[in-house]
């Protein structure tokens, strides 16, 4: 049955998304621009019978995910810059104890408490290396209402099939946009459940991967007993501090993602030509300006191509320098200071390469201007 | 009735375990089994979680499901564990820094939200593993490695921040009362709601080193003396000022838990 088209927020769309893709474990801690998605969580969650619980702080929110996601739910948080920096040494266990989960971090301006009501994209770096230590993680970036929600799924489905916290980089702009959005039926997108162990209890070792990188994952309460550890820990999940179980364990953490690089890096391009003039690559909100500035350049007969980079770790390399080394002049957009895209750009394309830059960190969004003016 | 042993709950191979001699810890995990063997739980449904430091190892020993946590946040990693699944028995075995110096917060509102889990403490007044620093339950006065003039800060007592914030079960033990320690234990992990056992534990190595309470045993005859069942303790002859502490059962109350309180709520949730 085709759903009706409703006038939605972004923030409310990711929670219809993570409700769709089966989640059933909400804690968080409000924070400014992500509150809508603990208020509707809070409203939703007993109805389907999961949980919402606010918890103390962030610290505690992202430990109470790992907990009920180890006693089997699908589970995730929503937070923004303060809060996640709150939650990167417990997003660090779920790294190590490779729990699935989800957290939602709607980008505000900062340092510190900045601009706390204004967008940015300058949590990318600390999306990828906010938490201590060897690590390798997810992160995915919508642009519209309609990928808040369908990215939120992605985000559950990655996270479960790898068991692997899955970060959602949405910002102030996409989670307060409110579009038309047509829910997908169910069944209309693939909902991928975490594997789990089938052979005999006593043999289950939580930390032995399977030919896919992947060990299954069971549950607290289920015929299987197991640990998980934030320590270094052996395949049964007891401690073991040695050197050669440090290097296995270290290497599963990020060889189970590199197995499945190909399909985890997401990207879109829009306006595609074999001889690009100009290649703007862009993420999140700033997609949309990107997309209107390559229209408006694509009139002046400018042959303008739009790069989307829909997961941004890991970071789409090959596909930056697929359609990078064909173009003539690069530009990335984004809203933080320092490029923290440009510079992966940069890696993925070389130094002989130029990049140009547009970056705006005042609170303020990228206008289609903005980006115009650089070509020239 | 069978002597309980707690072994069928106990990792083969892991004896001599890795605390100092004279430490608590093994006595207060030993207390633990036997518990979990006389109320007959299921390893499938039980789940140990641990903070971190000397007490924190305790998963390494145990066969039942097991989570160790990082620093003073095992509490909040349990909330998520029994909020979601209330079948499971749910313990927290947590030190006097993961439950009230670093873990204060969580350990504050898991009291007040009375969710129905079990917080082993054990305190030995001090930070044993990274070497015996000063803790929120170090008394006033006492010598720590980094308190080396005494303790100028005024310690927390567990039990009284446990009654005040919510918690329906509150008891007090030490090693040195094994019995008495073990029933307590029995005792919180069958009660609704959110329950504390605080262990006042001995750490010959650093804090009874530094506060003239060797050798080990000099532990062990502080705890004799200084431990009053709560039947007989009054302050009057038995003032705190000078170290005396009761033990026993001491908050006995049935709020209703977290759980409970969310069904309710769903409840609701429904028929709106």
């Amino acid at each position: 049955m085709q759903q009706e088209a409703r006038l939605i927020q972004g923030n409310q769309a990711i929670v219809e998304g993570a409700i769709y893709a089966g989640a059933r474990f909400y804690a968080g801690y409000p924070i400014t621009p992500s509150s809508e998605i603990a208020e509707e969580c809070s409203r939703v969650m007993p109805k389907v019978g999961g949980v919402y619980i606010q918890m103390e702080d962030e610290i505690a929110s992202i430990a109470a995910v790992v907990g009920a996601s180890l006693a089997g739910a699908k589970a995730f948080t929503a937070t923004s810059g303060p809060g996640f920096s709150l939650m990167q040494e417990n997003l660090g266990l779920a790294v190590m104890g490779e729990v699935p989960c989800v957290i939602i971090n709607v980008q505000r301006a900062g340092p510190s408490t900045g601009l706390a009501t204004r967008p940015a994209q300058s949590d990318v770096m600390q999306i990828r290396w906010g938490r201590h230590g060897d690590q390798a993680i997810i992160s995915l970036s919508p642009s519209s209402v309609k990928e808040c929600f369908t990215l939120t799924v992605q985000a559950f489905n990655f996270a479960e099939k790898f068991r692997v916290p899955v970060i959602l980089a949405a910002d102030e702009i996409v989670g307060h946009m409110r579009e038309n959005f047509i829910a997908p039926a169910p069944g209309e997108l693939e909902v991928i459940d975490r594997k789990r162990p089938t052979g005999p209890p006593d043999q289950y070792k939580p930390f032995v991967a399977d030919e896919d990188g992947v060990a299954p994952l069971a549950a607290y309460g289920d015929k299987y007993v197991f640990h998980v550890s934030s320590s270094m820990h052996g395949p049964d999940g007891y401690s073991n501090n040695s050197p050669a179980n440090a290097t296995w364990r270290v290497t599963q953490l990020h060889r189970k993602l590199e197995l499945h690089r190909d399909e985890i890096v997401l990207t879109r391009s829009f306006y595609t030509d074999d001889d690009i003039e100009v290649l703007l690559v862009a993420f999140g909100a700033t997609t949309r300006a990107a997309r209107a500035a390559a229209l408006e350049a694509r009139k002046n007969g400018i042959k303008a191509v739009v790069l989307q980079l829909i997961t941004l770790w890991p970071f789409p390399d090959k596909e930056v320098a697929a359609l990078g080394q064909n173009s003539k002049m690069i530009i990335v957009p984004e809203m933080n200071y320092a490029g923290q895209v440009a510079g992966e750009v940069q890696k993925a394309l070389g130094s002989n390469k130029d990049i140009r830059r547009v970056n705006k960190y005042n609170g303020q969004i990228i206008t289609p201007h903005d980006i115009l003016k650089v070509m020239k | 009735m069978s002597y309980a042993t707690g072994l069928k709950y106990l990792k083969d191979g892991v004896l001599p375990h890795m605390w100092c001699p004279g430490c608590g810890n093994g006595t207060v995990l030993g207390a633990l089994l036997r518990a979990f063997e006389e109320l007959k739980f299921k390893k499938e449904e039980t789940v140990v979680v641990t903070g971190i430091g000397c007490w924190g190892k305790a998963d390494d020993y145990v066969v039942t499901n097991a989570l160790h946590t990082t620093h003073g946040r095992a509490l909040a990693f349990a909330t998520g564990i029994k909020a979601f699944n209330s079948k499971l028995n749910v313990v927290v075995l947590m030190g006097d820094g993961d439950s009230v110096t670093i873990g204060g917060n969580h350990f504050i509102h898991a009291a007040r939200r009375n969710i129905d889990l079990t917080a082993i403490v054990v305190n030995n007044m001090n930070y044993g593993m990274t070497g015996g620093q000063v803790s929120g339950t170090t008394p006033s006065d006492k010598l720590t490695s980094t308190t080396v003039y005494g303790n100028p800060e005024r310690e927390i007592d567990i039990c009284t921040l446990a009654e005040v914030a919510g918690a329906n079960y509150v008891a007090r033990g030490t090693p040195y009362h094994g019995w008495e320690l073990q029933k307590v234990i029995t005792e919180a992990l069958t009660k609704k709601g959110f329950s504390v056992v605080e262990v006042i534990s001995p750490c010959p190595t650093h804090f009874g080193r530094n506060n003239k309470l060797k050798p080990a045993l000099a532990m062990f005859r502080w705890l004799k003396e200084k431990a009053i069942p709560v039947e007989k303790y009054n302050p009057v002859t038995y003032p705190r000022e000078e170290g005396y502490f009761p033990i026993g059962r001491l908050v006995d109350r049935d709020a209703p838990d977290f759980n409970s309180r969310y069904e309710e709520i769903r409840a609701r949730a429904m028929r709106s």
